[in-house]
């Protein structure tokens, strides 16, 4: 639980060939990931437009100079999303000083039932500097496509739970996409590979 | 005069009798059809109106977990999760098998309990009151009492808080 992956400890694991690509921001299409997904090459989560909730607007823009991981759930969802959320505060501690760059984004797709002052509580209770989105149902709608993430309400007695895409999308701090980590990997495989996002940006 | 002989045979009897008695009370536990362990449910924040609850379930035979009562909540489901290709599906299951001798878990990964409509925040460390109804394969129904430890909101799997050794190098 100790161990904080430095951006040395990544840096060696990259092995000398990749050295060049921290001169500086490198756009390369490919990137080399132990655990997640390289989306490197994939347009998605680029035109989002939603509100946090203090109601102001936030785009991807909005988010420069940062990392942003975003993910998808609700919060009545039992398992996956405080599950996901955990983790993703245990991967910022487990980054040390490059955690502070880290910006874990929740976005609700039950903004029906989420309110803006239960989201700020519920992301803010695993770690204060996570920011809750939420938008219409036209605009969750959108942005959910937008990512190629999947969600349906199930109906469950008079009330209803809902399925979804539970993986977390990286971009680098230039906005472009880079990783997406499945919700099976632990906190510590998760660091890694944000640390090998932001040797590249 | 055996009077107060009389009067110690007497004692004497009742000790016995209480202690066959506690003997019978003791057997009856010991026969109890189900066992829970390390149960547990998710801490919430103000107004949040479900959570979830964890356990290990072991029955004695072949049996089903029909249904879960708490006073915390309105309404109760079992709902099992599966993932496929990273979808995380959720759906109410009617009951869960729980086949002799075989722990069953109730996990973020798996079958859990949903407790739905909370009467109020649950808040970490919080004593949860759950009670299992329990059907084996003669139709007979067993009530179990437990009692649920309120973790907090941030609790990985197992309610562990690190549950990574990995596999890292």
């Amino acid at each position: 639980m100790s161990t904080l992956y430095t951006r040395r400890t990544v840096l060696q694991g990259m092995g000398l060939l990749s050295l060049g690509l921290l001169a500086g921001c490198d756009d390369s299409s490919k990137l080399s990931f132990n655990y997640g997904k390289d989306l490197s090459d994939k347009i998605m989560g680029r035109n989002f437009k939603l509100k946090n909730p203090e109601g102001e607007t936030r785009m991807l823009g909005s988010y420069r100079g940062l990392m942003p991981m975003v993910f998808f759930g609700f919060t009545q969802c039992p398992a996956v999303c405080p599950t996901t959320l955990a983790r993703a505060a245990q991967a910022k501690k487990l980054m040390g000083r490059d955690g502070e760059r880290l910006q874990v984004v929740f976005i609700t797709l039950d903004p029906e039932r989420d309110t803006p002052e239960l989201l700020d509580k519920y992301v803010k209770a695993f770690d204060p500097s996570f920011e809750a989105l939420y938008g219409t149902l036209e605009e969750t709608a959108a942005t959910a496509k937008e990512f190629g993430v999947f969600f349906e309400k199930v109906p469950s007695g008079d009330t209803y739970t809902l399925s979804h895409t539970a993986t977390s999308y990286v971009f680098d701090s230039r906005g472009n996409l880079r990783l997406g980590l499945s919700a099976s990997l632990t906190a510590k495989e998760c660091a890694e590979d944000l640390l090998t996002v932001m040797e590249v940006c | 005069m055996n009077a107060p002989q009389a009067k110690n045979r007497f004692v004497q009897r009742c000790k016995q009798l209480a202690l066959g008695l506690s003997l019978v009370g003791l057997a009856l536990q010991v026969s109890a059809q189900t066992r829970v362990d390390d149960a547990w449910v998710r801490a919430t924040v103000a107004g949040q109106p479900s959570s979830g609850a964890f356990m290990t379930v072991t029955a004695s035979s072949d049996s089903k977990l029909l249904s879960v009562q708490t006073p915390v909540a309105k309404l109760v489901q079992i709902h099992e999760m599966s993932m496929k290709d990273d979808v995380m599906k959720m759906q109410q299951v009617d009951s869960v098998a729980l086949p002799a001798g075989k722990p069953v878990s109730f996990d973020p990964n798996g079958y859990h309990i949903m407790l739905m409509n909370l009467t109020g925040q649950i808040k970490d460390g919080d004593k949860v009151p759950l009670t299992l109804t329990v059907e084996n394969a003669k139709g007979e129904k067993e009530s179990i009492q437990v009692e649920a430890v309120a973790k907090a909101i941030n609790t990985m799997d197992h309610g562990t808080m690190m549950h990574d050794h990995s596999k890292m190098h």
